[in-house]
């Protein structure tokens, strides 16, 4: 089981939580079975196709996915996996 | 018998190797000779010093030079007015196990005889010294630090969440010019974070508003208040002013088109957000790091990007990161340390942790790659847009 951190705004489509623990093999294998535990995570982050979001950054440990090799990247049980959309907030 | 004065020189003339302007002149002009300490007191030094030297007042000289020449076996000249104070100095120095020490023979007075050359610093006034002495004492800042930050510029988008903090910290520390980019004014449901401004000052300009805190704390500082909006009309001249740009905007537009602003205008951004309990911050360096496009091509869709006013806001994360962003603008302005450029900082107050992510430029950047056709667009129409049509690759 590799760790899934939640950012802030799908925090709710998770119950709440900031680390949802999933199985999986590789970066895409993990956030499939998030989205199939937490439908409502698939509809933020996918698209109609089931694709990622171009807007949705993913980074295994501290290395950005896309230039690992992406939803391919091999996730291990002691990795762990952050989505990351980028956060507007500041002034108001 | 007590030995004299008369015999202390002599006794430290037989130690101490001594060397004559004529000699070591030609090096330091070159920049390969020793390293000058000059031990005089502040007062001499201020009326001018052999170039390069390293003041260090003759009282500080044991508790300082481990900081100043952590190597003891680094090359040493040792100077005062006329050669006297120096040579006891060089052999407390030898004393205390430094092994290349010598005396310059006659003083700064001889080598100002001799028409080598002579530094006279720009100083700060007895007020300043006082105001900043603890930056002074800060061997990286010094009082040639504090000075640099004193003809600094630095321009907050935004006198809000991030900007109260960052303007007040940054106006404390004599950041000499604090541009203000605001045109909403102070609303009482602000006030939980926003402490540069005050409750009798709500329904004042934000920037207005920070002017006044500013200058009590700091009368120093030339707070420049802009009572508008940044656009793609005013953000080139409003950037080129300035040597800093901290971003504490509010939306994703303002965000972008600062990101690519600053890479025209070749100016530093420093970056954070803010939401709820979490915080992000970065320096984006135009073209020697990533941008801020390297790192979020596209901004998400509005229901996956709420502001603070809609998610809400934990006020003491905006005193963290936006104090976050003042440390990151010093250390841009001065030069020093290594900053948050390529990295993005995550702070999650609710399990206090930092989270470290890399963050690399990105060759095929629409902003800042070899490639990229920069230019500013309608970022409202862009944003609005971007989440309706994903895969469009944007509209770089």
């Amino acid at each position: 089981m590799s760790t899934v951190k939640i950012p802030p705004v799908l925090r709710q489509a998770v119950g709440g939580e900031r680390t949802v623990e999933v199985g999986g093999s590789t970066m895409g294998e993990v956030l499939e079975a998030l989205c199939a535990q937490y439908p409502a995570v698939g509809g933020q982050i996918l698209t109609a196709d089931g694709e990622l979001h171009k807007y949705v950054n993913v980074y295994v440990n501290d290395e950005d996915a896309r230039l690992l090799q992406w939803i391919d990247t091999p996730v291990g049980d002691a990795d762990t996996v952050m989505i990351l959309p980028a956060m507007a907030g500041g002034a108001r | 018998m007590s030995p004299s004065y008369q015999d202390l020189l002599a006794a430290a003339r037989e130690a101490i190797p001594e060397v004559e302007p004529s000699d070591v002149a030609p090096r330091v002009e070159a920049g390969d000779g020793p390293l000058i300490i000059d031990v005089r007191e502040t007062g001499e030094w201020d009326q001018g010093h052999l170039p390069g030297s390293v003041h260090i007042p003759r009282g500080f000289l044991e508790s300082r030079i481990g900081t100043v020449a952590p190597d003891h076996d680094r090359e040493l000249l040792i100077s005062c007015a006329s050669g006297q104070r120096s040579l006891l100095a060089a052999v407390t120095l030898r004393d205390m196990g430094f092994t290349n020490v010598s005396n310059l023979a006659g003083g700064f007075a001889r080598w100002k005889q001799n028409n080598y050359p002579v530094q006279v610093p720009r100083i700060l006034t007895p007020a300043q010294r006082s105001r900043y002495s603890r930056h002074i004492l800060i061997p990286e800042v010094g009082e040639e630090g504090q000075l640099k930050l004193l003809d600094s510029k630095a321009l907050l988008i935004g006198a809000g969440g991030l900007g109260s903090p960052a303007a007040y910290y940054l106006a404390a520390a004599g950041v000499g010019t604090i541009g203000l980019v605001d045109d909403d004014v102070v609303d009482e449901s602000n006030l939980q974070r926003q402490i540069i401004h005050t409750t009798d000052r709500v329904g004042v300009n934000k920037g207005e508003s920070a002017e006044e805190a500013i200058r009590a704390l700091n009368p120093g500082v030339q707070v420049n208040v802009h009572p508008f909006r940044v656009n793609r009309d005013n953000v080139l001249d409003l950037l080129s002013e300035y040597d800093v740009v901290v971003d504490g905007a509010d939306n994703f537009p303002t965000r972008y088109l600062l990101a690519d602003a600053a890479l025209m205008t070749n100016t530093p951004l420093v970056h954070a957000s803010i939401l709820r309990f979490e915080g992000h911050a970065s320096v984006f360096q135009p073209y020697d790091g990533p941008c801020y496009r390297c790192l979020f091509p596209e901004p998400p869709p509005p229901d996956l990007a709420p502001s603070c006013g809609e998610a809400g806001v934990l006020g003491v994360l905006c005193g963290v990161m936006g104090n976050i962003q003042a440390t990151e603008a010093i250390k841009v302005l001065l030069g020093i340390g290594d900053t948050l450029s390529g990295r993005l900082l995550i702070y999650d107050a609710l399990g206090m942790t930092f989270t470290e992510l890399k963050v690399r430029r990105d060759p095929d950047c629409p902003s800042c790659g070899p490639n990229a056709d920069l230019q500013l667009r309608d970022y409202e129409a862009w944003c609005a847009g971007v989440g309706s049509h994903d895969h469009a690759g944007a509209t770089a």
